[in-house]
């Protein structure tokens, strides 16, 4: 597997560290524009400096329609039409108007203020359901069919590839494709209200081998149960949580049949861990303030260990 | 040069004239035009008062969604804090750019405009003095009631776009959508009256002889900016009309589920909202193309290469909005062509920039208060514009769009674009209406601040959001390197805000109201006519213009202006007047009497704030209420101008006689009611296109309208409608009874002909709760009703008119204006008929 810590992001830049064919190109323009625009900018700063400071003979020159009409007319549309073809060109080869050959179809439905996974074969029938996190193998381009249950989500992985909003109603498509094993982190870049700074998500990219044993590794609960499953049924978790293999069927909130494994809790945003993930059930609020799972502060101490422990093990 | 109005210009050779004016005029021109005492400050009309207490106001709003800019970047200043809990900041973050778009920056160019062109034009007012009084008492009361609902944590958090669904009531059952939508919806109408005013003034009370190539470039780009208004701000009104009409009664404009779509309000908002950034920029770019001008000492170079540019980005401003939208899954080719717009609008910014610099080159710049915002303004604007660039190629903004990029990008264009010009021109022009000008020695640290500041605080959120930071987030996780740019921007935040703090201590110390007369004067020697002497009548008297910077090429202009050797040295009819010019040549062709003070606009002003907020906190009755009260305020208001004339024609200097009213489009009431007619027109259309863009988006849930063959009556009224209400013109010779029988008839007419529509479309079983074309189709009955309820109330108005007598024969302008708006209401509901029945049908 992958390794298990979130990385430190920041340096240099998600978009300008790409990470697949989707996200490459952009880069590419974004330094290319980044540095024509600090070279515009020096013209027209050492144009404004002539224009103060500099000799009469070169102000004479500045000072009339003439350089109006070059530096202000003829030279932005010389630019900027070299710019629009490229734009166009690379806004079609990047687009999901075309589906390339053997890509993998992965359904994402965004909800207030976390992410339905549906995975899907070949023929689009669906084949497994997760939440909040997203496997894909690498080197294989994926389509995401994007839709939103609520309110207008979007969908951004930086360094897979630019965002696509998911609008109630539609099904928008977005390809991605990573080229190296990692995890790469996504967020909702749609204001969706409340803690929309919280809805967060991680796409864990793996070798192919790596994505195999993971796909065959996604069987109902086999896990002990026990007391900590007879709470998660009797509390009212199961109300909204599904955990396949249990008569937990609940279909409000996350699939959980395989949150031991999560990298993340919360969507995206506290590490995975016994501890967190007590923190979460006594008290998301606290943690997510306005998300919809309510605090469970009637667990006793001992009731909220044995429900950890028993969903951790949900792997 | 051709004649426009057979005014013959060797009449102009006859100014300045020989003879010394009697001082008693002066005297008369004063008491006419005096100064309000205790609480008629409340009913001043006059643009110097006006002007005043506007761009006070909207400098509040400034520096009040400034405060809460500030909050924000306190909270995001380290990862996780809680110094604005979520909701807060979603509140304050939504209320940060509602105010600042909305309450600060548009109102705030509309006000410069109230107080700076009639003087600029050698006007005495503006054409309609009342209706700005009105606009600016609806717009301070209506946007302080809409401010004060943060302190009571009531206020709007869906963010100022206002994307539906989150903004429908399953998502936000509060009042706080209600509050935005009612309340910017009715500071919007504010705006557009301000518009038609502005339009009205800059084409028909020029100075004679100021033809269009004459105007000051200022006038030019308040023009544009006003069209520009009259055009886009009818797409927002509309809009959340309709999203208020889907939260109250559940007509489904917007709800996918129910055959609407969120991407229609989308479009609604963005053709508003973009041109918006156009319509804040092109004044301010105005403004800045006077203060270079007299910065540099040297007439502006290119001139007409500027007034072409500002056309221009009114026109292709309105073929960018969809860039706001890259990300919501249009096909390539149409982000293709809003990727073009969006670039070709940088073309005009360009030629505008190196126009500035042109005229910095040519003369001898000063680094005075005004050279340095006008310098700094230069380099952020065209940092802001090189982003623009980036961000209008589509797949560098599927990755920088809705992150802490735009939000630099935004900040850049509108800070450089707008702020920095306004406080250029706040040094600027202080001196025309304070004792004192500003403080030279404090400015250079206002300046050194707020640049510094605004680079600081700004320069970081690029990098930011490159780094994966989405935008309105109420806080960050530690981890991803957001840390140190975010603390970076807090403290450039708080510089710009130190910046600003101080330019309030000079303005304490130094800003001494003085309107009219005994103002600092042209500290800085600019060569427009707003710098002439003036009181609170304008200018002594109206000069000819013949060149773009009167005041240098005649130094002697001053001196004759004053000393009343021009136009209308004097109060002809004993009444506040201005002469109304030709649009093009600026050639005088009647003298306008001008309504004085009253409370009835501040009564109309109140009542109408008060219908829409007891709206919005749902209490009906008060609403109702309020809103007849408004409705009588405004009758009453009206009831006192457009009367009978007892002087038809007088000398308005050099023996040259103009009537003192006139009737038909030479009219300045009939422009403005034609400007209205466009609006009302804008928001049909756009009402229009919403039925369109349902249907091809939502096929699923047409159904088939009724036959266009039962439209065939309804079209039949409304042409008899059509017709009745053209003969009420022509009626008005023979009496006006007559004639206010055939605008009643018409109105009544119309109100059957749409009664048929209603019952057309009640009777095919679409209800407009039941699905998103329903929805438009009763929505567009909805506006037809408004039209013909204006249409009936303005029909009983001149009937009143007649029965009192204040009805003159054979032409008046009551009636013709009336007349117009009843051939519109037709021709409207013509319209609406035909098309709902078009749209889907065959399907």
């Amino acid at each position: 597997m992958t390794e298990r810590t979130l990385p430190s992001e920041g340096w240099p830049p998600a978009v300008l560290d790409p990470a697949g064919p989707y996200s490459e190109p952009v880069t590419l323009l974004a330094w290319v524009l980044l540095a024509g625009g600090t070279v515009i900018l020096a013209i027209v700063l050492g144009a404004l400096w002539i224009a103060l400071r500099g000799s009469p003979r070169l102000k004479t020159r500045l000072g009339g329609e003439k350089a109006i009409w070059i530096l202000g007319f003829a030279f932005p549309s010389v630019v900027l039409t070299g710019l629009l073809v490229w734009g166009l060109m690379l806004t079609s080869s990047l687009s999901a108007a075309r589906v390339p050959e053997g890509a993998m179809r992965v359904k994402v439905i965004g909800e207030m203020w976390w992410w339905r996974v549906h995975y899907q074969d070949g023929q689009g029938r669906e084949t497994l359901r997760d939440a909040n996190e997203l496997h894909i193998p690498i080197g294989q381009p994926v389509l995401l069919e994007l839709e939103a249950a609520d309110v207008i989500h979007s969908f951004w992985v930086p360094r897979l590839g630019g965002k696509m909003d998911m609008i109630p109603g539609r099904t928008n498509r977005l390809l991605i494709e990573a080229d190296a094993p990692g995890i790469y982190k996504g967020q909702c870049a749609e204001y969706c209200g409340g803690p929309h700074a919280l809805m967060g998500f991680v796409v864990v990219a793996h070798t192919p081998a790596d994505f195999a044993r993971w796909q065959a590794s996604r069987l109902p609960s086999q896990g002990a149960g026990g007391e900590g499953l007879a709470l998660f049924l009797s509390s009212g978790c199961a109300a909204c949580h599904t955990i396949r293999g249990t008569p937990a069927r609940g279909l409000a909130g996350p699939d959980l049949t395989h949150v031991g494994s999560r990298r993340t809790l919360g969507a995206g945003i506290l590490p995975n861990n016994p501890g967190t993930m007590a923190r979460w059930v006594a008290d998301s609020q606290a943690i997510k303030p306005a998300n919809r799972m309510p605090a469970y502060h009637q667990f006793s101490g001992e009731e909220l260990q044995a429900l950890t422990a028993y969903l951790v093990t949900l792997k | 040069m051709r004649w426009e109005t057979g005014f013959d210009p060797a009449l102009y050779d006859r100014f300045p004239t020989r003879d010394e004016r009697p001082k008693e005029e002066e005297e008369e021109l004063r008491r006419i035009w005096c100064k309000p005492k205790g609480w008629e400050y409340l009913f001043a009309v006059n643009n110097n008062y006006i002007g005043i207490y506007y761009l006070g106001t909207a400098f509040l709003f400034f520096l009040m969604a400034g405060v809460l800019g500030l909050l924000m970047r306190a909270q995001l200043a380290a990862p996780m804090l809680e110094i604005l809990p979520q909701g807060t900041y979603n509140q304050v973050f939504t209320m940060h750019g509602t105010v600042m778009m909305f309450l600060f920056a548009v109102p705030a160019v509309e006000a410069a405009g109230v107080l700076l062109l009639p003087q600029m034009l050698a006007a005495r007012d503006l054409p309609f003095p009342r209706l700005s009084a009105y606009a600016f008492w609806a717009y301070a009361v209506g946007g302080l009631c809409f401010f004060a609902s943060i302190f009571v944590g009531l206020a709007p958090d869906g963010g100022w776009f206002m994307y539906p669904p989150l903004t429908s009531k399953a998502y936000s059952p509060g009042i706080n959508t209600d509050f935005w939508l009612l309340g910017i919806g009715f500071i919007e109408i504010s705006a557009i009256a301000g518009a038609i005013e502005i339009i009205v003034g800059v084409l028909r009370t020029r100075a004679p002889g100021m033809r269009l190539d004459r105007m000051p470039i200022f006038a030019w780009a308040m023009l544009v900016f006003a069209v520009m208004i009259v055009i886009a701000f009818p797409s927002i009104i509309l809009g959340t009309l309709l999203l208020e009409i889907e939260r109250a009664f559940g007509w489904p404009f917007f709800d996918a589920t129910r055959g609407g779509d969120p991407l229609l309000w989308q479009h609604l908002f963005w053709f508003f909202g973009h041109p918006e950034v156009y319509i804040i920029f092109l004044p301010a770019a105005g403004m800045m193309s006077m203060i270079v001008a007299t910065v540099a000492g040297e007439r502006l170079v290119g001139y007409r290469l500027i007034v072409l540019a500002m056309i221009a980005t009114g026109f292709i401003s309105f073929g960018v909005w969809a860039h706001h939208m890259f990300t919501t899954g249009m096909p390539p080719m149409t982000t293709g062509f809003f990727s073009a717009a969006s670039m070709a609008v940088n073309v005009p910014a360009g030629i505008q920039v190196f126009s500035w610099i042109a005229t910095l080159a040519i003369g001898k710049p000063k680094f005075n208060a005004p050279g340095l915002f006008v310098m700094g303004s230069i380099v952020i604007f065209v940092t802001g514009g090189l982003t623009g660039v980036m961000v209008a190629m589509v797949p560098f903004d599927w990755q920088a769009h809705d992150s802490y990029f735009i939000v630099a990008h935004l900040h850049y264009v509108l800070i450089g674009g707008m702020v920095f010009p306004l406080f250029a021109a706040f040094y600027y022009w202080i001196p025309m209406v304070s004792k004192r000008a500003l403080s030279e020695r404090l400015a250079k640290w206002v300046f050194g601040l707020m640049f510094l500041g605004m680079n600081v605080a700004f320069l970081p959120m690029h990098l930011a959001g490159l780094q994966g930071m989405p935008r309105r987030v109420y806080t960050y996780l530690p981890g991803q390197g957001f840390e140190l740019p975010n603390l970076i921007s807090t403290v450039g935040a708080f510089m710009l805000g130190l910046g600003v703090l101080l330019f309030l201590v000079d303005l304490a110390r130094n800003f001494r109201l003085a309107p009219g007369e005994g103002n600092a004067g042209n500290v800085y020697g600019g060569g427009t006519l707003e710098w002439l002497p003036s009181e609170l009548y304008s200018t002594r008297s109206i000069p000819v213009v013949t060149s773009r910077e009167p005041l240098w090429d005649d130094p002697a202009l001053a001196h004759e202006v004053e000393k009343g050797r021009y136009f209308l040295p004097r109060s002809a009819t004993g009444r506040r007047e201005t002469i109304v010019t030709s649009p093009l040549l600026a050639e005088p062709q009647y003298l306008q009497i001008m309504p004085g003070p009253s409370p009835w606009p501040f009564a109309a002003a109140i009542f109408t704030a008060g219908f829409f907020l007891a709206l919005t906190v749902q209490a009906y009755m008060f609403a109702w209420v309020s809103g007849v009260l408004a409705v009588i305020s405004v009758l009453r208001w009206l009831w006192e101008t457009d009367r009978p004339v007892e002087i038809e024609g007088v000398d308005i200097g050099a023996d040259i006689r103009v009537p003192t009213y006139v009737t038909g489009p030479a009219s300045h009431g009939w422009w403005a009611m034609v400007i209205l007619l466009v609006v009302m027109g804008m928001i049909f259309l756009m009402a229009l296109f919403s039925l369109a863009f349902l249907s091809s988006n939502q096929p699923g849930f047409w159904r088939p309208p009724p036959p266009l063959g039962e439209a065939i009556s309804i079209l039949g009224l409304y042409a008899v409608a059509i017709g009745l209400a053209l003969t009420a013109r022509a009626c008005l010779r023979r009496s006006p009874f007559w004639s206010v029988f055939a605008l009643l008839l018409s109105a009544a007419v119309s109100s059957a002909a749409l009664g048929m529509d209603y019952v057309s479309w009640s009777s095919s079983e679409l209800g407009p709760t039941a699905s998103g074309q329903g929805a438009v189709v009763y929505a567009l009955l909805a506006l037809q009703a408004c039209a013909a309820a204006i249409a009936i109330l303005m029909a009983l108005y001149c009937a009143a008119r007649a029965v009192r007598g204040l009805v003159p024969q054979p032409r008046n302008n009551s009636i013709d204006l009336t007349m117009l708006f009843l051939v519109y209401t037709a021709a409207q509901g013509v319209t609406g008929a035909l098309v709902s029945r078009l749209v889907g049908a065959g399907g």
